[in-house]
C-alpha cells in the first residue's frame, strides 16, 4: 500500500520554499531543538531508533555510523555531507538542496552534535550552482537567527557549516575520494582501514553522510525516532521511516515522490510515475542508479527462509518492497532508490553501451582491473554495436567484469561490473543478435 | 603575462581559505575562482599563482587540475554548453539534441563554434534525470527540453554579445 509522505517534499513547488520563514512555518527547526536538549550519547541512542538507512546508496544505518565516532579525542571531529549526487538516474538530493535546504542545515546541526563535530563541510558537485547558492543562503539566514555559530538555539555548542564545491568527477561521491577532494587533492579513493571515523577529513575523525540521510533526521527527531521508524513497512527489517523515490526514463510522470519505506517498484512506476510511455510494456527496471543490476519485470527472486519474507514469496521483483535488505536478499541492490525504467522500445545493447561508456569515462584509474577492465568492456561493446564482435568477445565481457568485482580499492569497480553482468545475463539473445545478424531484429534506439 | 586576481577576488580567496584548517583544502575552490577570472580556463600562470598562494607544489596543483573535468586546460568559447547523454537523458532524446547542437553550431562535441561563442560538450548524469533531457549552459540548467527549446536557447547564445 502506498503511504505518501511530505516530510522533505512539503515545500516542493511552492514559492520561496527555500527560505527560513517558509521552513519554520511548516514546522522546521523543531527536531534540532529536541536533539540539543539531549546529551550527545542520547542523540545517538535516539538516532539509532529511527533506523534511517544511509540514503547515499550503501544503506548503512545512520545512528550506528554516528556511534563509531570516538567519544573523546584530541583532534577535532568533522561532519562531511555527500552532495556529489552523480549516480546515473539519481536526482533526489538536488531537490532537497534547491527546494528545502533548511532541512539539510537542521540535519547537519543534529549530526554535528551527535558526532562531536563543530564544523561541517557540504561537498556539492560543481554543476549544482543553484543548490550551492540556496545552501549558502540558508546558512546565512540560520546564522543571522542564531541557529548556527557559537550558540545554536542558545546551546553552548558552536557549529559552523560550509559549502564546498567539487569540480566534475563522479568518483568523488565515493566517501574517501570525497575526503581527498575536500582536502584539495585528486579525488582518488583511499584504502580502508583506516575508516573515516578514525582518520577522515584532514586526518581527523569524520562522518560522511548523504544529503537525504541528514535532512530526514530532522523530521525523525521532531516526530520521535521510534515512531518515525514505524512509518515503514520494513520496520521489522530495521529499515525505517520515509524516503524520496525517484523514477526516470520511459514513464509518463518522471520525478521525485516521497513515501514511507515499503513502496514497491510497481507502485512507483504505475501509480506514482503514471505508467509506461505509450502504454508500452517494461523491458527492464534498474532500481536505484546504474550501478544496480537491471531486472526483468516478471523476475521471481528467491528469498531467504526468514519468516519476515513470507509475505513476499512468489512475488515479482516489482512487488517486493524497496528496502536495503529486501533488495539485497532478492539478489538486487536498492542503491539510491531512484529507478530507471526501460520500455520495450529500448535496445538493451545500446543501453549497456551507454552505461559502460559512463564507467569507462569516470574510472579514476587507480586500480588496474577497473581502469583497464572498463575500457576493454566499452571497446568490446563498441564492436558489438558495430556488428563486428564475436561470441567469444561477448563471453570475455563476463570474464573481465568478474575480474573487476572485489579487486579494487573502492566499490566503483563492483558498480561498473554489475550492470555489465546483469544486462548480458538477462538480454543475452539481444547481444547475440547483434553478433549473428548485425542487430537487425533490435530496435536500435533508446527512445520511444 | 603573470596571472593576478582583482582586489575583490583576492578578498574572496581569503574568505575561502579561512574556511579550512589548512591551505591545501582551498585548492579546488581557488582554482574555480581563478578559472572564472581567467576567461574560464586554467593556464600555467593560474597554476603557478594558486601554487604560490596556497604554498603547494605546482605539480600538486597541476595534478588536481588534470583530474577534474571542469577545469579547462584550454580556453573555451564565451559560453559552455553541456548536453547530458547518460542513460535517462539518452532515453528521452539526448542524442537528437546533441546532433542538433552540432549541426546548428557547426562543431563536433568538444569543439567551439567558429564565432568563438559556444563550446559544445557532453556531460555525464547531471542529477536531473526526472526532467530529462537536460542541458547546462554556463551555470544554468535547462530541463524537459524539446528541439524547439534548444533552438531558442542557441539563438540567445549566438545573438548575444
Ligand atoms: C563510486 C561511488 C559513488 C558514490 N556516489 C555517491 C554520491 O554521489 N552521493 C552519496 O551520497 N553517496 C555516494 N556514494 C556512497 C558513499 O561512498 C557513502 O556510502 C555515502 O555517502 C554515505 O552516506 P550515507 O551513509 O548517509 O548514505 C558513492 C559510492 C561509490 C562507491
Ligand atoms: S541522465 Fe541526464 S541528468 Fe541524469
Amino acid at each position: 500500500m502506498i503511504k505518501q509522505t511530505t516530510y522533505l517534499s512539503h515545500s516542493y513547488g511552492k514559492p520561496n520554499s527555500w527560505t527560513l520563514s517558509a521552513y519554520e512555518s511548516a514546522g522546521g527547526y523543531r527536531g534540532v531543538r529536541k536533539a540539543l536538549a539531549l546529551t550527545r550519547e542520547g542523540v545517538i541512542e535516539e538516532a539509532k531508533k529511527a533506523h534511517v538507512r544511509g540514503r547515499g546508496g550503501a544503506g548503512f544505518d545512520c545512528g550506528t555510523k554516528w556511534s563509531f565516532m570516538p567519544k573523546e579525542s584530541k583532534k577535532p571531529h568533522y561532519l562531511v555531507v555527500n552532495a556529489d549526487e552523480g549516480e546515473p538516474g539519481t536526482f533526489k538530493d538536488r531537490s532537497i538542496m534547491e527546494m528545502n535546504p533548511h532541512s539539510l542545515i537542521e540535519g547537519c546541526i543534529i549530526g554535528c552534535y551527535g558526532i562531536g563535530a563543530h564544523a561541517c563541510y557540504i561537498y556539492v558537485r560543481d554543476e549544482l550552482h543553484l543548490s550551492k547558492a540556496r545552501l549558502w543562503g540558508a546558512i546565512r539566514e540560520a546564522k543571522a537567527k542564531g541557529y548556527l555559530g557559537n550558540n545554536p538555539f542558545g546551546k553552548d555548542y558552536p557549529v559552523e557549516l560550509y559549502v564546498h564545491s567539487g569540480a566534475g568527477a563522479y568518483i568523488c561521491g565515493e566517501e574517501t575520494a570525497l575526503l581527498n577532494s575536500l582536502e584539495g587533492r585528486r579525488g582518488e579513493p583511499r584504502l580502508k582501514p583506516p575508516f573515516p571515523a578514525q582518520y577522515g577529513a584532514f586526518g581527523c575523525p569524520s562522518t560522511v553522510n548523504n544529503v537525504e540521510t541528514l535532512a530526514i533526521m530532522a523530521s525523525a527527531f521532531d516526530m520521535g525516532c521510534d515512531e518515525f521508524s514505524k512509518l515503514s513497512e520494513l520496520h521489522p527489517f530495521n529499515d525505517g521511516g520515509a524516503r524520496l523515490f525517484g523514477v526516470s526514463g520511459h514513464v509518463n510522470r518522471p520525478g521525485i515522490y516521497e513515501a514511507a519505506v515499503g513502496l514497491t517498484l510497481r507502485e512507483l512506476i504505475y501509480d506514482l510515475g503514471g505508467g509506461v510511455l505509450q502504454g508500452r510494456s517494461i523491458l527492464g527496471v534498474i532500481p536505484g542508479g546504474s550501478s544496480c543490476p537491471v531486472h526483468l519485470p516478471d523476475e521471481l527472486p528467491t528469498l531467504p527462509p526468514d519468516p519476515r519474507y513470507d509475505a513476499y514469496r512468489g512475488k515479482s521483483i516489482l512487488d517486493i518492497p524497496l528496502g536495503v535488505d529486501t533488495f539485497r536478499s532478492a539478489g538486487s541492490m536498492l542503491g539510491t532508490c531512484c529507478a530507471m525504467v526501460l520500455s520495450d522500445a529500448v535496445d538493451p545493447v545500446l543501453a549497456l553501451h551507454n552505461v559502460m561508456r559512463f564507467y569507462r569515462h569516470e574510472s579514476c584509474g587507480q586500480c588496474t582491473p577497473c581502469r583497464e577492465g572498463c575500457g576493454w568492456i566499452e571497446r568490446i561493446l563498441n564492436k558489438v554495436v558495430e556488428g563486428k564482435a564475436t561470441i567469444d568477445e561477448l563471453d570475455r565481457v563476463h570474464e573481465i567484469a568478474s575480474n573487476i568485482t572485489g579487486n579494487t580499492i573502492c566499490a566503483f569497480g563492483d558498480g561498473a561490473a554489475q550492470p555489465a553482468l546483469a544486462f548480458i545475463k538477462r538480454y543475452r539473445k539481444h547481444f547475440e543478435d547483434y553478433i549473428v545478424n548485425g542487430g537487425k531484429s533490435q530496435t536500435r534506439r533508446l527512445t520511444v | 603575462m603573470a596571472f593576478a586576481l582583482s582586489a575583490e577576488a583576492e578578498q574572496k580567496l581569503n574568505e575561502i581559505m579561512a574556511r579550512y584548517p589548512n591551505k591545501m583544502a582551498a585548492c579546488i575552490p581557488a582554482l574555480h575562482l581563478c578559472q572564472e577570472a581567467n576567461d574560464n580556463w586554467v593556464s600555467d600562470d593560474v597554476i603557478e599563482f594558486v601554487a604560490q598562494r596556497l604554498e603547494l607544489g605546482t605539480a600538486h596543483v597541476k595534478g588536481v587540475v588534470t583530474f577534474y573535468t571542469l577545469f579547462n586546460q584550454k580556453r573555451p568559447g564565451k559560453h559552455q554548453l553541456w548536453v547530458c547523454h547518460t542513460l535517462s537523458c539518452a532515453m528521452r532524446g539526448a542524442e537528437d539534441i546533441l546532433h542538433h547542437c552540432e549541426k546548428r553550431l557547426g562543431v563536433h562535441v568538444g569543439g567551439t563554434s567558429p564565432d568563438g561563442k559556444v563550446t559544445l560538450r557532453t556531460a555525464e548524469c547531471l542529477a536531473a534525470c526526472g526532467t530529462a533531457p537536460v542541458i547546462q549552459v554556463d551555470k544554468t540548467y535547462y530541463e524537459n527540453l524539446s528541439i524547439a527549446d534548444v533552438d531558442r536557447i542557441l539563438d540567445g547564445l549566438v545573438k548575444g554579445a
